[in-house]
């Protein structure tokens, strides 16, 4: 798709704007509807957007793939590691109460955390899943 | 009206022999179930509903059609077995949802076991402990973070895992120095490419006989 002038503009014009986007569904996941499941999405889709009107060459480039496959585990090592934060600060595992001087903004440092990590990984694995599939040539016919 | 729609989506998905075009009515198909669950005020799964199934699957499927065919093979007859199978199964499932409470039922099982507690944010941890409070105005991240974080971890795991199957099994080009398809200087992504090829003459004729 690299001679599409139009799909071309507006792709980098939209791109910021979904990146953006899914980092606020991953921040305010809080307030309103949304949270790391759907952030990482949004995010993955704007990598693939970038790959389907720019090339995967392009796309790899941006998001290199070594990158984003340490990205899949980091995101649950994140989560898990906020467990075991609580553990090491007196709580029981994934209780984020211990987490700041009081136990609301504990819930709150801890559920942003947590859900960072699920979106890290789900983006991750999102993007490594279309390099997988997008990085294979068709069968010669 | 929309379950209409997506009955109608459904059809002619498997009545269309174009997988092209079975790949856009499956993402359709998702964005009416996206548009339910709006009306049954399931913000959330809706938006992941969006995301996942409108989005990031119908690209996938498309990548896989590229790596396939456009056009579903013919099957050789007609065979009754399958659709009394799924008769069956569809029969048995409506048949299961009879006894089913209504919705938003308050009396259901599933608002009275630990929902109340967790929409009056107030969940006594441990029988000496203070009762927890999370004081954020979406339930839904609340429970599914802090309440119900285990499962949350489950479910990233499971993301997890599902990514590093299909990299195991599809490869993770660029790596060891070994030539992959995917390091081949050729433009990746041909959907464009693909959609010239089948109109040579060879394509044509298979995909009208």
């Amino acid at each position: 798709m690299k001679h599409h002038f139009v799909l071309r503009v507006v792709a980098k014009f939209a791109i910021p704007f979904i990146l953006l986007y899914a980092l606020y569904v991953q921040f305010h996941g809080d307030y309103g509807p949304g949270g790391g499941f759907q952030a990482g999405v949004i995010f993955a889709a704007a990598f693939i957007l970038y790959a389907l009107i720019f090339g995967l060459d392009k796309a790899r480039h941006a998001a290199p793939p070594g990158v984003v496959r340490l990205g899949i585990a980091l995101g649950v090592l994140i989560f898990a590691g906020t467990g075991v934060a609580g553990m090491l600060l007196g709580g029981k595992f994934l209780d984020y109460s211990v987490l700041a001087h009081d136990a609301a903004h504990g819930q709150h440092l801890g559920i942003l955390i947590v859900e960072f990590g699920v979106g890290v990984t789900v983006a991750s694995v999102m993007i490594s899943v279309f390099f997988a599939f997008a990085g294979r040539r068709p069968p010669e016919r | 009206m929309l379950l209409a729609f997506l009955a109608a989506t459904a059809i002619a998905i498997v009545r269309l022999r174009n997988l092209f075009a079975v790949v856009m009515l499956s993402g359709l198909y998702s964005l009416l179930s996206a548009a339910i669950f709006v009306i049954l005020d399931a913000v959330d799964v809706a938006f992941t509903e969006a995301a996942v199934g409108a989005g990031i699957t119908t690209v996938l499927l498309l990548g896989t059609l590229v790596l396939t065919d456009r056009e579903e093979k013919r099957a050789p007859k007609f065979s009754p077995w399958p659709l009394a199978v799924v008769l069956v199964t569809g029969a048995a499932l409506v048949f299961g949802t009879l006894d089913m409470p209504g919705f938003g039922d308050p009396d259901a099982p599933a608002n009275k076991h630990v929902a109340p507690e967790y929409l009056a944010d107030k969940v006594p941890q441990n029988p000496s402990g203070d009762a927890v409070t999370v004081g954020i105005p979406n339930i839904v991240t609340t429970i599914l973070a802090s309440y119900r974080g285990y499962d949350t971890l489950g479910e990233v795991t499971v993301i997890f895992t599902a990514g590093i199957g299909v990299l195991l099994l599809l490869g993770t080009p660029g790596r060891q120095g070994q030539p992959t398809p995917g390091d081949a200087p050729a433009p990746h992504l041909q959907f464009p490419r693909r959609r010239r090829s089948s109109a040579n003459p060879t394509e044509r004729s298979e995909g009208e006989a």
